[in-house]
Order: structure tokens, then C-alpha cells, then sequence
């Protein structure tokens, strides 16, 4: 249930409402896939937004192209959380097919704008409902039959701005933000949609569920943007040169929307030339083979990709670790593979990747939690990867990629790309030769060329494990000792690169939360309850990255208990901490899972916490 | 001790950029004595040192297997890549994309080609990636000790008797029907053949797929074997008497009419293909996957330039690069301006 802004009264049903729920409630519209409602949803999001009203939006969808249910969730929140709700307020029926069950599913109180032939006011007595016919009110506006079923649902835009009290000016707005300035026609079409359901709504609906928004200033100078958007835009600040990629959802918007942005940014202004190279390999064992040769002859390379992506990449990231050279892999997680639930949520291959291929092998991961992270995170990558001359796995999700998140604007990169130890044909004139795989700093990470290095002593030659420091063959068991020995010293020296966790200490608290990426959202918003509704007082620290740091150690050395909370039902993160923490820690911690395909939600976390904390 | 005058070194013979063999040699081989692979390796320095190639402008790239360990035994002075089994064609991909002005050459076998690889080979067809693409065929897996590939023919057999029931693949025939642009199949035992392919395949832009049938002495050159020294000598048909002038020498031509046809090859240099009994017109795809066909049926090993096709894209050309290799590019040139993520900031409001 949505907390209640004014006294609670209780809810007089058919009735005007006594009080008011403002800025604090979800909206849900259930459609089927293939409507065009995504369009609608996304107005309606934005004109909240515009408002200045903090929001949400997550997109339950199919894995299908057309004719299974999707809903669409807004969240608005005066306080700013914005991770999921569980319980639904407001619900737009448009779909026939889980109309019942949507409608069965809501609680006391709830509103319900549906389509007036699926009569779903005759389910139950206790929730506000609305009928639009909205048949009847798209014909006049869409003289087009077959335009009709897309435009039917601007209509319930209409509806839902009258009785949420949404300024119609930021729906225009919004509207045609959305439409660009190429389309303004069709924008016009939708525009009328909207007009004819808020005048249906102000004659025929009188409200009597108690939501609103109203004006705040709480969104000034925000954005809106998908994650994978925001890694997109990352990947080219940090100046990707090679792209690679196959689709899979939930990553491929990250290197489609990467496609438009390179255009418009990366081709030489004389001579119209692209600076970068971005080609849609035949699967993605093809996408990371070609990073590795890319990133092996100098440029910044990266692929995209989801779970199933990954399980074939594992020779290639293995060889990129054993014979060091660097690649950047996005990982927007997703359940399973296979079919199934590919298109929900999960944070479902920490442990894949940080230990991805065979032999000892071992990888950084960072964890971005929103689109400024994953901007900020892609550049890091790279300079990571080719400072430390390894693979580098940002791991998304599925509802950090592919949802659409308020954002704080991202910042102007200032600091220079870190192209790592590269020797250039002046240093090796200077210095007479090299070896490929000797450490000469002591921080474990060696000096490369690059294959066209005008030297004759600039070339090596590549191959997996067995080589010795001069980069020649051997299977011997000093060389091969030595070398991944190097290779775990290299890893350490990454702990003081590797992005730091944010650690918020309460000094009255002897519990602690840790979590990573999205789980964020949900973990701030559970601390907030458990503060209020129990008294629990909290610390908390999330991560960035892996390898761990020592804020970690100190972090589970000042609390009694430690929960790590994730979206899996495994506890991967947690395995992860058990094998970097002293026992004494280990015995610390305790976890939280949640692995249902949903994005994770704060009462989850809490009803959870609650429940082990014996209260 | 009494003293002698040092007789005076003998001048160092060198070639065209004034370096003498020794860059173009790589370490020792560790193949097996005999092992047509190793016959490929020096025709790939000679070659390399013949044109006067600077070896650091080559990337050596190859897969797994006998074959793939070869550049390590040649162009010691260019950087080489032994990757992963079946995976070359992303890789080098990958290092063309990043460099183009590499001459790529790829070294894989049969197994790492036509069975493993065969999916990434298709690819790279598709694309006509600049490569020089070598496929050493014995038939065999030479490395984990002699079970057939996916090139063995119909009717061979192992060592053991065992016979190859299923259809060979016929890498020369995917190359010309899926976008190589120069397609050849020579033997490890022709010199002069071989060489000449090679140095044709440097003046080519574009990929160029060389299958050269290289026998496994240890593994696959018992009698029984259509990958043996004994057979593919008693069956090799080569197609045409091939010369090659490269540009840098002052061309002269003496052509009996008829006999030859001359080609100019994208960097200048010239072919020339003698006719060696039948017409053979290499520019003529069906004609190409005819006579391929013709000789399967006939036993026959077609040998020479199979198929040769000029001036199509690259993929560096589809993908519209710009004139320097991307991996040389600075911040300046591909870290977009303030302004650009302020108009996108913006946008997203
Ligand atoms: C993924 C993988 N599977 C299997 C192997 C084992 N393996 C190594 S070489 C090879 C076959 C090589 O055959 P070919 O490419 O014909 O080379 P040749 O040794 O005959 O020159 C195989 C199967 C491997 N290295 N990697
Ligand atoms: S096993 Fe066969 S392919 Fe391998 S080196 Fe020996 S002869 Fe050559
Ligand atoms: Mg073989």
C-alpha cells in the first residue's frame, strides 16, 4: 500500500474521497505486446517527470514480438525512490487477457481505468473504477482503421492526465518530445487521442480514488535514460574504436542506440570517415574473438552481450586473460538460457564472470547501479582494460539497461584516456628491446606493442598459457609458475584501481547491508522502512567493483551482522565475498535473495531483513 | 698464436630494403621431419624476403593445431598470434579492423578451417576481410594425433583402415561462392607454384582463401590416403603455368598470343597465367565451381588460381574507415566535444 500524505481516513469507495495521496503511488498499464503502447507509457512517464514529480518506469514485457501481455509500471515518488513497487494503485486494463487477474490481484482502494466491454466492474466492490469506451472514441479521431489500435492508446493518456491531475500543457509536451520533429504529424494524430480522452474523462468520470500529482522541483536538470543508452554514450567518450556484437536481449539496445549516437559523433567532419568500426558478428564467440584481436593490435574494443552471450565467450576471455590483452564486456544480465524468462532481471552471473573460462583464471567486474554509473563505469573499462591489459566485464542488468531511469545529467570527461604500457618505437629505440611478460614495475603488469610497430624489436608472439617472460614458447613449470603468479600480482595491484564501493556508516547501527548495480535502488528505500517502521538503524556499503577493497573488510569488521542483498538464488555475491574474507568476517554475513525475474523492491528487502532479525 | 688476416666477411646478400633473410626466418620448427607444413613456412619466407616486405607491418594469426604453430616459424619480426582452435578469421578480423595497413596473414588447418572453424570461415568470406587466409590441409587432425577432418575425401582412410564415409568439405568452393575474392589451392611440394600464389595473394586487396594440400606424414600418408605425397602428386592437375613481375621491376611482356592471359594486380605487380591444357577462365565464378565440381567426380586435384575477382570492398571499404589505422587514433579525434554531451543532455531533459 502507498503511504498515505494526509490523515488516513478510511477509504470511502464510490464516494469522493476524503483525502489525498499525492506524488506517492504506481500506475500500471497492462497491454499486450505489439499495441504501440510503449509510446504512451512513455508520455505519461515523462509528463510526471516534467512536473518535477521523481519517477520510474519499468517495462514488464514478453519474449515475443507480438500478442502476450506486457505492463508498465510508473512509480512516482515525492521522496525520490524510484526502485520498483510491489503493490499496484493505479491500473489501466487494456489487455482482455489478464484483465481479471490483474484487476483480482490489486488491493482495497485501488483505481482502475479499463475498457468499458470488459465490464470489470462487476469483479469487486472495493476498488474505484473507470470505464472508457474506447472504441468508440478512437474512430473520430483516427478516421485510419489501421492506425486505430495504435493510437487507442494515447486515449488512456488522456483519461489518466484528467484524473491524476497531470498538467496537460507538460503532456503536450512530452508528446511531442517523444515524436521528434520529423513526425510531427502522427504527433498531432496522438495529440487529439489525448484531448478526446481527457474530454471524455472531465464529462463523464467523476473521480473518487484519492491519487494526485502535483508540481514539485524535484527532477530540475535531470534526464531521462536507459542504461544502455548511458553505457553507449560511455563507450564512445571513452573513445571505442571497435564494436562488436550479436543480438540478444537485454543488450542489443546498447550497441543499436551506440550505432545512432557514432553517427552523428564519429565521423570525420572533411572527409565524412568513420573513427570507428562497429560490425554485428555471426555469434558472440565471433564478437569477443574479434575484440581480442582488435584490443591485441591497439584499439579500444568492446562487445555487448547477455548470459547465454557470455557462456560462449569463455575460451576467448580465458585466452585475453592468459596472454593479456585487455577487452570490454558488457554483460546486461538476464534469467537463464535458453527461453524462458530472457526478458526479466537477474544479477545472475557475478560468479560466470568473475570466473569465466578455465585454468586460473579470474576477471574484474564493475557494477554499475544507473545510467550515470554505467557512462562513467564504460570509460573505466577501458582505461582498466588496457592499464591492466585484460578482459573487464561491466555487469548491467536488464532493468538498469533497458528501463528508463531519472539520471542525474552526466559530466564531461576530463581525464585523459589511460592507454596502459605501450612501448612506441622511440621507447624501444631507447631501449634496445623488451619482454613481453616480465614484470619491471613490480605492480605485476607488463609492457606490449602493437603489431605494425616500426622496430625490429617490437614484435612477440601471442599464445595462451605457455609462455616465459621473453614471450616464447614453454611448457615449463618455472615459467608457467611464475607467470600466473605475476598474474595474481597484477590482480592485487587492480584493488587500488578498481572503482571504490560507496559506504554510508551509521554509528548507531550494528547491522549492515551490502549490495551491487541495481539492487541499490531497493536497499536505500528497505533502510528508509526499516528505520521507520521497526527503528532498525543501518549502515550501509555498495560495490563497484571486484575485486574487493579493503573498505569491505573494515565495513564487516564495525557491524554484528552483514546482510548482502541480490537478485539471485544463490547468493553469488556473497559466494564471491566468502572467498576474499577471513572467517571471522564470513561468519558476519547473511543473505538476502530475490530472484523472481522482477526488478528488486524495498518491502522485499525489508519483510526479509525483518524476518531474520527475528522481529 | 700466429696471426692471420681475417679473410673479409662475404657481402651479406640482402634484399630490396636491404635486410637479409634472417628477419623473414622464424625459431626452429618443431613439426615432424617431412611435414608438408614445413614446406609452406619456407615458401612464406622466401617470399616475404624475395618482395622486400618489412616484416613489422605483418601480423602473423592462426588457430590451433600443427598448422597454426607455424608462424612461429617464420617473420621473427612480426608480431604473431596463435589464438584459439577454429577462431582465427574473428581475431584477425578483429586486428585488421583495428589496424588496416597489417598484412594479415593467417595460417590454420584443416580441422581448424573446415570443422571447428567452418562458421567463422563462412563469415569472414561474407565480409572479404583483407587476409591472405592459408589453409593447410592434410586431411587430418595432425595435432591430436590423426582423426579426420571435414576436408577428407570420400573413400580415404586412416591409418588404422578405418574409412571417411561423409562429404568432404571443399574449402576452395565456399571461398568462391561465399566472397573471397582470390581463391587457390596449390601443394606444399610445389615450389614454384606456390610461391607465385603467395606473391600474387600480397598484390591482392582483398581475402584471398590458399588451400594447400600439405601432407601429414605421421598421421595421413599411408597408402589409402587422398591427402598423401604419392597420391596428390599422381593427381594434381595444375591449371595454368603461373608468373608474377612484381611492380617494382620494369615489366616486360612477350606474349604468344593466345597462350596467356595477364592480369594487373591492385598494388601494379602481374600475373600472368599460362594455359596448361583446358581453357580455365579464373574471373568466371560458375565456370570455377563447374570444373571444382568436375574434378571431384574425376579425382582430380585442380591446382593453380581458382578463382580471382578485383576491385570489390573489403570490409574496411564497407565499413567507410577512415585513412588512419583506428588503434592510432588520439583522444583529440575520437573523444567527442563538450558541447555534443551538453546537446545530448539536453535532448534527454
Ligand atoms: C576448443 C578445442 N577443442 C579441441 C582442441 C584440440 N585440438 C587441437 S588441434 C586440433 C585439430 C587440429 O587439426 P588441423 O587444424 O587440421 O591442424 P593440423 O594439426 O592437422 O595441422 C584439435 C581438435 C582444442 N585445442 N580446442
Ligand atoms: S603430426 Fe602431421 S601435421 Fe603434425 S607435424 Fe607431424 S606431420 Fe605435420
Ligand atoms: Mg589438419
Amino acid at each position: 500500500m502507498s503511504t498515505i500524505d494526509v490523515s488516513p481516513v478510511a477509504s470511502q469507495v464510490g464516494g469522493e474521497s476524503a483525502y489525498r495521496i499525492v506524488n506517492d503511488f504506481s500506475i500500471q498499464v497492462a497491454t499486450v505486446n505489439g499495441s504501440g503502447s510503449q509510446t504512451a507509457n512513455n508520455v505519461l512517464m515523462r509528463s510526471i517527470f516534467q512536473m518535477g514529480v521523481p519517477v520510474s518506469g519499468k517495462n514488464l514485457f514478453p519474449s515475443n514480438i507480438a500478442g502476450l501481455p506486457t505492463w508498465f509500471t510508473i512509480r512516482a515518488n515525492r521522496h525520490g525512490w524510484i526502485a520498483r513497487k510491489k503493490e499496484i494503485d493505479f491500473l489501466v486494463a487494456m489487455n482482455p487477457e489478464t484483465a481479471r487477474e490483474d484487476v483480482m490481484k490489486l488491493e482495497e482502494g485501488s483505481a482502475v481505468v479499463y475498457d468499458e466491454p470488459l465490464k470489470l466492474n462487476e469483479l469487486r466492490g472495493d476498488l474505484h473504477f473507470y470505464p472508457v469506451p474506447f472504441d468508440k472514441l478512437v474512430a473520430p479521431v483516427c478516421p485510419e482503421p489501421k492506425l486505430r489500435k495504435l493510437v487507442r492508446n494515447m486515449i488512456y493518456d488522456g483519461v489518466v492526465a484528467h484524473l491524476l491531475s497531470i498538467d496537460l500543457e507538460e503532456m503536450r509536451k512530452a508528446l511531442f518530445k517523444q515524436f521528434g520533429p520529423k513526425k510531427v504529424k502522427a504527433a498531432e494524430l496522438n495529440w487529439n487521442a489525448v484531448l478526446a480522452g481527457r474530454q471524455f474523462a472531465m464529462d463523464h468520470l467523476r473521480k473518487t480514488d484519492p491519487f494526485v500529482i502535483e508540481r514539485m522541483d524535484k527532477t530540475a536538470g535531470k534526464i531521462i535514460i536507459d542504461g544502455n543508452s548511458a553505457a553507449a554514450l560511455g563507450c564512445i567518450f571513452a573513445g571505442c574504436t571497435v564494436v562488436t556484437w550479436y543480438p540478444i536481449t537485454p543488450s542489443s539496445s546498447l550497441v543499436e542506440t551506440m550505432i545512432g549516437y557514432l553517427k552523428r559523433l564519429r565521423h570525420d567532419k572533411k572527409t565524412g570517415k568513420a573513427t570507428y568500426a562497429v560490425v554485428q558478428a555471426e555469434d558472440e564467440l565471433a564478437a569477443i574473438g574479434m575484440v581480442i584481436g582488435a584490443s591485441w593490435a591497439g584499439a579500444r574494443a568492446m562487445t555487448s552481450t547477455s548470459g547465454p552471450g557470455i557462456s560462449l565467450m569463455a575460451e576467448f576471455v580465458g585466452l585475453g586473460y592468459y596472454a593479456e590483452v585487455p577487452a570490454v564486456i558488457f554483460d546486461v544480465q538476464r534469467v537463464g538460457p535458453s527461453t524462458g524468462l530472457p526478458t526479466r532481471t537477474m544479477q545472475g552471473d557475478i560468479l560466470s564472470n568473475a570466473f569465466l573460462s578455465h585454468g586460473d583464471t579470474k576477471h574484474p567486474l564493475f557494477f554499475p547501479s544507473s545510467p550515470a554509473e554505467c557512462f562513467q563505469m564504460a570509460q573505466d573499462a577501458f582505461d582498466f582494460a588496457e592499464r591492466f591489459q585484460t578482459p573487464v566485464f561491466v555487469n548491467t542488468d536488464l532493468d538498469l539497461g533497458m528501463n528508463n531511469w531519472m539520471a542525474d545529467p552526466f559530466e564531461y570527461p576530463t581525464k585523459p584516456f589511460d592507454r596502459g604500457k605501450v612501448l612506441s618505437k622511440e621507447d624501444l629505440d631507447r631501449l634496445g628491446g623488451f619482454s613481453r611478460y616480465k614484470d619491471v614495475d613490480g605492480d605485476g603488469v607488463a609492457y606490449r606493442t602493437l603489431p605494425g610497430t616500426p622496430h625490429p624489436a617490437a614484435a612477440y608472439f601471442t599464445r595462451g598459457s605457455g609462455h616465459n617472460e621473453k614471450a616464447a614458447y614453454s611448457e615449463r613449470e618455472d615459467d608457467y609458475v611464475n607467470n600466473v603468479d605475476r598474474l595474481a600480482r597484477k590482480f592485487e595491484t587492480m584493488r587500488r584501481y578498481v572503482p571504490k564501493p560507496e559506504v554510508d556508516i551509521n554509528p548507531k547501527a550494528r547491522i549492515g547491508i551490502i549490495c551491487c548495480g541495481t539492487s541499490r535502488w531497493a536497499c536505500e528505500e528497505s533502510r528508509d522502512q526499516l528505520l521507520r517502521e521497526y527503528g532498525i538503524e543501518t549502515s550501509y556499503l555498495r560495490l563497484k567493483a571486484f575485486p574487493f577493497t579493503e573498505e569491505l573488510s573494515q565495513f564487516i569488521d564495525q557491524h554484528d551482522r552483514v546482510y548482502v542483498v541480490e537478485q539471485n538464488r544463490d547468493a553469488q555475491l556473497l559466494c564471491l565475498m566468502r572467498l576474499e574474507c577471513s572467517p571471522e568476517r564470513i561468519a558476519k554475513l547473511r543473505s538476502i535473495r530475490y530472484y523472481g525475474g522482477m526488478p528488486l523492491d524495498a518491502r522485499t528487502v525489508t519483510d526479509e531483513l525483518v524476518a531474520k532479525e527475528g522481529l | 698464436m700466429s696471426a692471420t688476416i681475417p679473410a673479409p666477411p662475404p657481402p651479406k646478400k640482402v634484399n630490396r630494403i636491404g635486410l637479409d633473410v634472417l628477419p623473414y626466418k622464424g625459431s626452429k620448427t618443431t613439426l615432424c621431419a617431412g611435414c608438408g607444413h614445413n614446406s609452406i613456412s619456407e615458401r612464406i619466407v622466401e617470399v616475404f624476403y624475395e618482395l622486400g616486405i618489412e616484416p613489422w607491418k605483418v601480423a602473423k594469426m592462426s588457430g590451433i593445431g600443427c598448422s597454426s604453430k607455424t608462424p612461429a616459424y617464420f617473420l621473427s619480426q612480426a608480431h604473431g598470434f596463435n589464438s584459439v582452435h577454429g577462431r582465427a578469421p574473428a581475431v584477425s578480423t578483429g586486428a585488421l579492423l583495428a589496424n588496416k595497413d597489417l598484412i594479415g596473414i593467417v595460417v590454420t588447418g584443416d580441422g581448424d578451417t573446415a570443422s571447428i572453424g567452418i562458421g567463422q570461415f563462412i563469415h569472414m568470406l561474407r565480409r572479404n576481410v583483407p587476409l591472405i587466409y592459408i589453409i593447410e590441409n592434410n586431411g587430418v587432425y595432425g595435432l591430436t594425433k590423426g582423426q579426420f577432418s571435414a576436408t577428407a575425401d570420400v573413400g580415404s582412410t586412416q591409418k588404422s583402415g578405418v574409412v571417411n564415409q561423409l562429404t568432404p568439405i571443399d574449402c576452395c568452393l565456399l571461398g568462391i561462392e561465399l566472397g573471397a575474392t582470390l581463391v587457390a589451392r596449390s601443394f606444399s611440394g610445389d615450389k614454384k607454384q606456390l610461391s607465385t600464389i603467395l606473391k600474387t595473394c600480397l598484390s591482392h586487396r582483398g581475402l584471398c582463401v590458399v588451400d594447400v594440400i600439405s601432407p601429414c606424414v605421421t598421421f595421413n600418408d599411408h597408402v589409402g590416403s587422398t591427402k598423401s605425397y604419392t597420391y596428390v602428386k599422381e593427381h594434381e592437375v595444375p591449371l595454368q603455368d603461373l608468373s608474377y613481375v612484381p611492380y617494382y621491376e620494369e615489366i616486360h611482356v612477350e606474349l604468344e598470343e593466345g597462350e596467356a592471359r595477364e592480369v594487373t594486380l591492385h598494388d601494379g605487380s602481374l600475373l600472368r597465367l599460362k594455359k596448361l591444357g583446358r581453357e580455365y577462365d579464373p574471373t568466371d565464378k560458375l565456370a570455377a565451381i563447374q570444373a571444382l565440381h568436375q574434378a571431384e567426380k574425376a579425382q582430380e586435384v585442380l591446382t593453380g588460381i581458382l578463382y580471382l575477382e578485383q576491385g570489390r570492398d573489403t570490409l574496411i571499404d564497407m565499413l567507410g574507415l577512415c585513412d588512419e589505422p583506428l588503434a592510432s587514433l588520439g583522444e583529440d579525434r575520437l573523444r567527442p566535444s563538450r558541447e555534443a554531451l551538453e546537446m545530448i543532455m539536453e535532448e534527454l531533459r
